[in-house]
């Protein structure tokens, strides 16, 4: 049943991650993408890898939803790998026909196949804490700032929070024109990439007259409840940071410290 | 022409804790040329039968025969037998897409491969059998009023020359006219050229007035199956699930409690009428 | 003056074809008057494209008449001043119930209108709970409204309307889409608001059962006030109002019926007691 859908992959449990203001979450995520491109060493891994499974252990979210995440983006990782090894130039390690390993071009593919990883579940740890709706309310303070430049972060937010809420909406509603084509004699399946193109036209056209009519009902409905933008908006669940978030930043400010400072350290003879 | 379903089962889900059982051992035998009511409260599993039906969805037990062969048999023609099981889906007219009337009435024929002059005369012949007016055929129907646009939804299904032809309130969000003149022009059609109709509705009264068989479902299973008077004789056992007899239904056993010797089994307004008028001595 | 009065309100709106040349006007609404008074239930009866939707939407200011005037608890629509006191108190319920929920949790979505009006927080949550409350969804407060049902969605657009509280609520077709338990759940909730927060409703449907408890009824046709009445006087004008693409409740029907072939029953029967009354007292 598509309804049953959940958008981001928010994970429900009670823990101090999921606790945390999506502020800090948002700015921890960043902060330790930041630091997977900054460290040089083996010894700036181990950091990032701690702090990630400590965050991991924190959240109370089963590790194997972590690792879902990375069923995407498999194919994107060993491409990565692929052309990091192959194509460096550097020390020969294995020469087979055309192709050479080289030592180099060994490390920067185990660095690259690190730092996407973490990347992604960092991430996943980030989004299966938190909400969308948090997700988007914090995304929405972080740029409060941008607002003297015009940016309309308000308007922006509002319209990532409907999305969320009508996707799942939209997603019925595609699945039941589908099936009344079908019932109509559709092939939504068989044919060259053109007629099958063709063929999404009776789905395609329904969809988006339904999507505008939906966003017109939608924007009559908010009207009459007297929105007007985010001016003398009030807020029903403000953002209010708390000692554990205060605690949160100084933990992340100092796993940055760690970091650099692991940049610093050089071990002699070890080559990494 | 004969549908015949035999214990079918669906669950969806998969086999995690949420799986949802929609069907429950479904026996039913739909012969030909019946008007048949199917009634069940929201979630009672009556939207997932009817898609069964012209095999929109697949059992995940049992088996589902036309004309006795399994609709879900490798060779069996499925094309084939969604022309001749047609279904019209709640607001039929969210599906129009062409850019006239007449084209999107096409759509069907022309998806069965027949030639172009035969699903033109289809399509003609479909907009007439819904009642739509001949100023019309070239308008978008994005410019009709929704009774319009729901008679050309009806006629895209019309124009595949169904043997059975599945409504799944066909009447919902119509003002009263327009609820009788779509369910009038059903009942000729079912009159007339003889199709199988199967009518879903949470309208006890349009049942009652319309149908010659009813099939009560609720909680994926079959409750009932029998004609709507003997159906509406349960009709404390209807309300427990969610439904209810027609209003005449408890108007005359009104009657009866006050002592009026009145048959309690009439169900529309004409039965009730001759009834009352019976015991105090007239006739209509 | 009542809550809602209008005077000799016109609407009209130009129709153009595919060139955008003016092929003619159309007038919605045909100089109706109205005066609802605070804390009444008024119906407005009409089928399809009668204009009733048109004249709903001018009492919420989201349509300003093209003639004539409107005033919500006195005050001109037409006035740009007026605009977001109006909307306030004049809360509106529309058809379609996934259109109108903005928010993916209930609680949430109750809260838009408060926080639009910039109530402080802890009064929303305040407004948020007495609302959720008056129409029996608190203990789904926290639920994704894509998983309710029908009449669970409308009822909370019904929650998020009063909790900005508004002296009165148009309902435009709110039971339009539900199934018959949907349909109960929502006019329940609405009797409900009405009998015990005084809040006036304008309950535009055609589903005649929903009506006739009503204090007085309008039948719309054609953007006229076709007909005007209590439920009874509407409902024993059967032919006028066949005539009209509309209906009367099977019972009010079957009377009709009784009394054209000469039983002595009086005309717009309404409820099965009263029938029952009529049939044994002959």
């Amino acid at each position: 049943m598509l309804r049953d859908i959940t958008l981001g992959q928010y994970y429900q449990a009670d823990s101090v991650i999921h606790k945390l203001d999506p502020r800090v979450k948002l700015i921890a995520t960043i902060t330790f993408i930041i630091s997977l491109f900054v460290v040089k060493n083996a010894f700036g891994y181990i950091i990032a890898a701690l702090f990630l499974l400590s965050a991991i252990k924190l959240s109370k979210v089963p590790f194997r939803f972590m690792v879902k995440g990375m069923k995407t983006i498999i194919f994107l990782l060993l491409i990565t790998v692929i052309f990091n090894l192959f194509l460096t130039p550097g020390e020969a390690l294995v020469s087979v026909w055309k192709l050479t390993i080289t030592k180099e071009g060994l490390k920067s593919a185990v660095f690259m196949a690190i730092r996407l990883t973490f990347l992604i579940i960092g991430s996943s740890v980030m989004t299966l804490t938190t909400t969308p709706n948090n997700l988007t309310d914090g995304m929405e303070r972080l740029m409060g700032p941008l607002k003297i430049f015009k940016v309309p972060v308000h308007e922006v937010a509002m319209m990532m929070s409907i999305a969320l809420r009508f996707i799942p909406v939209l997603l019925e509603e595609t699945d039941k024109i589908m099936k009344a084509q079908i019932a109509r004699g559709a092939d939504f399946e068989s044919g060259n990439l053109i007629k099958k193109a063709k063929s999404l036209v009776p789905l395609l056209v329904p969809l988006f007259i339904s999507a505008f009519r939906r966003a017109n009902d939608l924007a009559m409905a908010m009207e009459a409840r007297c929105y007007r933008g985010g001016d003398h908006r009030t807020k029903m669940k403000p953002l209010i940071y708390k000692k554990r978030d205060a605690f949160a930043y100084f933990v992340l400010l100092c796993y940055l410290a760690i970091c650099i400072g692991a940049n610093l350290l050089v071990i002699p003879g070890v080559i990494l | 022409m004969s549908l015949i379903l035999d214990h079918v089962n669906y669950i969806y889900g998969g086999d995690t804790e949420l799986a949802v059982h929609a069907l429950r051992d479904v026996n039913l035998k739909i012969p030909d040329g019946q008007f048949i009511g199917l009634i069940g409260h929201t979630g009672s599993g009556k939207s997932t039968l009817v898609q069964h039906l012209n095999g929109l969805i697949k059992p995940t037990g049992g088996a589902i025969y036309f004309n006795g062969e399994d609709i879900h048999e490798d060779d069996f023609d499925k094309k084939k037998l969604r022309s001749k099981v047609g279904l019209v889906f709640q607001y039929p007219e969210h599906q129009l897409f062409e850019i006239d009337v007449f084209s999107d009435v096409c759509f069907g024929p022309k998806n069965l491969g027949l030639s172009r002059k035969e699903v033109e005369l289809r399509a003609y012949e479909a907009l007439k059998q819904v009642g739509l007016e001949d100023e019309f055929f070239y308008q978008s129907p994005f410019d009709l009023s929704g009774g319009q646009k729901r008679r050309v939804a009806i006629a895209g299904v019309l124009a595949m020359k169904p043997d059975i032809l599945i409504l799944d309130e066909p009447t919902a969000g119509l003002d009263p006219k327009g609820r009788d003149e779509i369910l009038d022009r059903i009942a000729m059609l079912h009159k007339t050229m003889g199709i199988t109709v199967i009518l879903v509705s949470h309208s006890m009264e349009d049942v009652a007035k319309y149908v010659e068989r009813i099939i009560v479902m609720n909680k994926g299973r079959v409750l009932y199956d029998d004609m709507p008077k003997e159906v509406f004789k349960h009709y404390k056992e209807l309300e427990q699930i969610g439904l209810a007899a027609p209003q005449v239904t408890y108007i005359m056993q009104a009657l009866k409690a006050r002592g009026l010797p009145v048959n309690t089994e009439v169900t529309t307004i004409p039965e009730a009428r001759d009834e009352i008028l019976r015991i105090y001595g007239k006739h209509a | 003056m009542g809550i809602i009065k209008t005077d000799k309100l016109v609407f009209e709106y130009i129709r153009r074809d595919e060139e955008g040349n003016v092929e003619g006007i159309t007038r919605a609404v045909d100089e109706v008057d109205l005066d609802v008074a605070q804390g009444d239930f008024v119906a407005v009866l009409g089928h399809n494209g009668s204009g009733k939707s048109t004249l709903a939407k001018h009492i919420n200011a989201i349509l300003y008449p093209s003639e004539g005037t409107v005033w919500v608890d006195g005050m001109d629509t037409a006035e740009e001043k007026n605009l977001w006191e109006i909307r306030q108190n004049a809360g509106m319920v529309f058809q379609n119930p996934d259109n109108q929920i903005i928010g993916q949790v209930v609680e949430e979505d109750v809260g838009f209108g408060p926080e639009n009006m910039g109530v402080p927080t802890a009064e929303i949550w305040e407004r948020v709970e007495e609302s959720l409350k008056a129409v029996g969804m608190y203990e789904y407060r926290r639920h994704s409204p894509n998983k309710l049902s029908g009449g669970q969605k409308q009822r909370v657009s019904i929650a998020g309307v009063i909790a900005m509280h508004p002296k009165c609520i148009i309902l435009d077709e709110p039971t339009a889409m539900l199934d018959p338990n949907g349909r109960k759940e929502v006019i329940r909730a609405v009797r409900a608001l009405n009998a015990a927060e005084n809040i006036t409703v304008v309950l535009i449907t055609h589903y005649m059962e929903e009506i006739i408890h009503a204090d007085k009824v309008f039948v719309m046709d054609q953007g006229k006030v076709a007909m005007e009445g209590t439920p009874k006087e509407i409902f024993s004008r059967v032919e006028e109002l066949k005539e009209l693409r509309l209906d009367v409740p099977q019972i009010t029907l079957l009377a009709y019926e009784l009394q054209k072939n000469g039983l002595q029953i009086p005309a717009g029967i309404l409820t099965t007691e009263e029938f029952v009354e009529a049939l044994t007292c002959l």
